[in-house]
Order: C-alpha cells, then sequence, then structure tokens
C-alpha cells in the first residue's frame, strides 16, 4: 500500500513511467512555446482553433468521467458510492462560490466520511 | 543578461504580484503532490514529475491514465490536450518574446502558466517596442514564473512527503478527480462547452471496455467532432 513512497528498486515500469513523466514535459514546454518557434508569424485555421476551444474540457471530461461513475471497467450499480456523494457536493459548491479549493475541500469533506466510515 | 534580468526592479514585482495568489497555487501543489504519491509511481518518477513537469492539471490527468498502464501516446496526447489551452495563450504572448533567441523563447514558454499569463498581461496590455520596455517585461515574465515554479514544486514535494503517512484507504486520491471537476467547471462558459463535456464524458464511458485507454481519444474525437457541427457560428477566441 505504502510502498509507492518508499525507495524501492526501479524495473522496467518505472523507467518507462520515468520516460512518459519527461515526455509530460516536453509536452509542456512544447504546447506553451508552440507560437515562439517560428519566426515568420503565422495563423492557424479558424476550425484548428475552434478545436482548441473545445479539447481541453473533452480531454478533462474524459479522464474525470469514467473515475467517477466505474469501478474496475463496469459502470457501477449502486447509488451507495461515496464519490457520487462527493461530486454532487464539489458541484453544488461549485455552482454556488465558483472557487476551485471549496470545490476540493466540500467534495472531500463529503466523499472521506463516506469512504472511511461506512466503506462506500 | 539573466543577472541583469534579476537585478530590475520588475523581477520583484513578478514575485511579489506572484505570491498574492501562490496560497491557491501552494493548495493545488499539495493536492497534487498527495495525489502523486497515491498513484503508485515510483519515488524517481514522481519527484521527476513534480520538478520538472510544471503543468498541474496534465498531471493529475496523466495519474489514472499512468495507473492504468495506458501506452505513452496515448498520455501524451491526453496531457497535449488538457495543455492546448496553452497553445492559445502562446499565439498572445508571442509578440513579447520573439526578441529573445529560441532557447530562451523555449525556457518563456516553460515558464508561464494560467496565473502567470493572467498577471503579465494585465501589466502590459501592450507589447513593448524598445529595449527598455522589453527588459521590465522579461524581468517581470522571470520573477512571476521563477515565484510560481518554487511554490508549485515545493509544495508538490511536501505533499509527497505528507502522503506517505496517510493510508491509502482514504481515498485521497479522489482530490486530484475532484480538483480536475473544477478545472472543467471553470472552463464551462457555455451551452458549446457543457455539450461537449457531457458528448465526452458519455462516449468515455461508452468506450470503457477499448484497450490502451483509447477511450479517452475516442471521447475528444467524439466531443470536438460534435462541436465543428455545433449550428450558431462561432468567433474564436481573442
Amino acid at each position: 500500500m505504502a510502498e509507492a513512497t518508499e525507495g524501492r528498486r526501479l524495473n522496467a515500469n518505472d523507467l518507462w513511467v520515468l520516460a512518459t513523466v519527461v515526455g509530460m514535459t516536453a509536452v509542456t514546454v512544447l504546447t506553451r512555446s508552440l507560437f515562439f518557434l517560428s519566426t515568420t508569424p503565422w495563423r492557424l485555421p479558424g476550425w484548428v482553433q475552434a478545436a482548441l476551444q473545445i479539447a481541453p474540457i473533452a480531454a478533462l471530461a474524459a479522464v474525470i468521467a469514467p473515475e467517477i461513475v466505474t469501478t474496475q471497467g463496469q459502470l457501477i450499480d449502486s447509488w451507495r458510492d461515496a464519490r457520487l456523494f462527493g461530486v454532487a457536493a464539489a458541484t453544488a459548491w461549485y455552482v454556488w462560490r465558483r472557487g476551485l479549493l471549496g470545490t476540493i475541500v466540500v467534495g472531500m469533506a463529503v466523499y472521506m466520511p463516506l469512504h472511511i466510515g461506512l466503506g462506500w | 543578461m539573466k543577472q541583469s534580468l534579476i537585478a530590475h526592479p520588475d523581477f520583484r514585482v513578478g514575485v511579489r504580484e506572484m505570491l498574492t495568489v501562490a496560497p491557491g497555487i501552494a493548495a493545488w501543489g499539495l493536492m497534487t503532490g498527495v495525489a502523486m504519491a497515491k498513484s503508485g509511481m515510483s519515488l524517481a518518477a514522481m519527484l521527476t514529475m513534480a520538478t520538472l513537469v510544471f503543468a498541474g492539471s496534465s498531471q493529475l490527468a496523466a495519474l489514472p491514465l499512468l495507473a492504468a498502464g495506458a501506452p505513452m501516446w496515448v498520455i501524451l496526447a491526453t496531457a497535449s490536450c488538457v495543455n492546448l489551452r496553452f497553445v492559445v495563450f502562446s499565439a498572445h504572448l508571442r509578440p513579447y518574446v520573439m526578441h529573445q533567441r529560441l532557447w530562451r523563447r523555449l525556457f518563456s514558454g516553460y515558464l508561464f502558466a494560467d496565473l502567470s499569463y493572467v498577471l503579465f498581461v494585465r501589466r502590459f496590455p501592450q507589447p513593448a517596442t524598445e529595449a527598455r520596455g522589453r527588459a521590465a517585461q522579461d524581468a517581470y515574465w522571470l520573477g512571476s514564473g521563477v515565484a510560481a515554479w518554487v511554490t508549485w514544486t515545493g509544495t508538490g514535494l511536501l505533499g509527497i512527503g505528507f502522503a506517505a503517512s496517510v493510508p491509502q484507504s482514504w481515498g485521497l486520491a479522489f482530490a486530484g478527480i475532484l480538483a480536475l471537476l473544477g478545472i472543467l467547471y471553470s472552463l464551462l462558459s457555455g451551452p458549446l462547452q457543457a455539450t461537449s463535456a457531457a458528448v465526452a464524458a458519455a462516449a468515455a464511458v461508452a468506450a470503457f471496455a477499448l484497450p490502451l485507454k483509447l477511450n479517452i481519444l475516442v471521447a475528444i474525437a467524439a466531443a470536438t467532432a460534435a462541436a465543428m457541427m455545433w449550428p450558431k457560428p462561432r468567433r474564436a477566441a481573442a
């Protein structure tokens, strides 16, 4: 359980993860500097600009949704899942107050008692 | 040249203005550190991610994919998509950095993130046209960027250390999902955005059985295609 934070020996998978993390650093630099690269001015076509607005939203939603409504690849079939209540509370806070930190804190405040106390 | 930028008064202004929003970055960095520690990564990978990547939302989005053993290209494609907002910012910031050499421009790109972008364009609505103005802008950019990096990296490492003393069963990693949820909500500026998010969420769950976490890419493609078919003509964002 806690082995992740111990200094265990690296295996092949760890090296692969490490390479992925280095790749993510390159992604950070490239996406933030994309328009800094060329000295000749250029513009993206309109449809690409429109796609640039939507892709981050789609990527976030696509990563989040399965983490909330599936367990080991199966759609959950019970409402007794702490994640649903945590998300509901976080969403209610966001609608009311808009703060990112509050959204996380309120969501966890509802999620943790249900998850730890009731085992949901 | 770097030396003179650090001595420039605008370096301090950049640091100071970034520090006013640093509590937000600190909370976020702490939480990302915890989420990294709970993801099952090796210590080396965690420390590398905490010190190098410097992009919170793409780090958090990559964690479930890394844990599921998704192929590298799927993870990098997802990280790129989450980061695409920076491409839009880079188009806006281009005139501010083109006097720099290429490697320096890449470093400038690495250093700016959402908050530093907002602070920078608030202080410098117009790109400078002479050397003195450019020096002020470069110094401010460096100051705010370094302050953000130190805050982010320091609290990320703290979070990794703190998480080691918390049992896995508490489910702290869920905070990472809630953070992504909060960012997602902040991006939903209209019905087009909300519909796209709903399409992507539904597609990602429906296609969950696909191998290699390809459901993420299917969902991005589906939502982007759906947005292209959106009836109203839309202006590109300014």
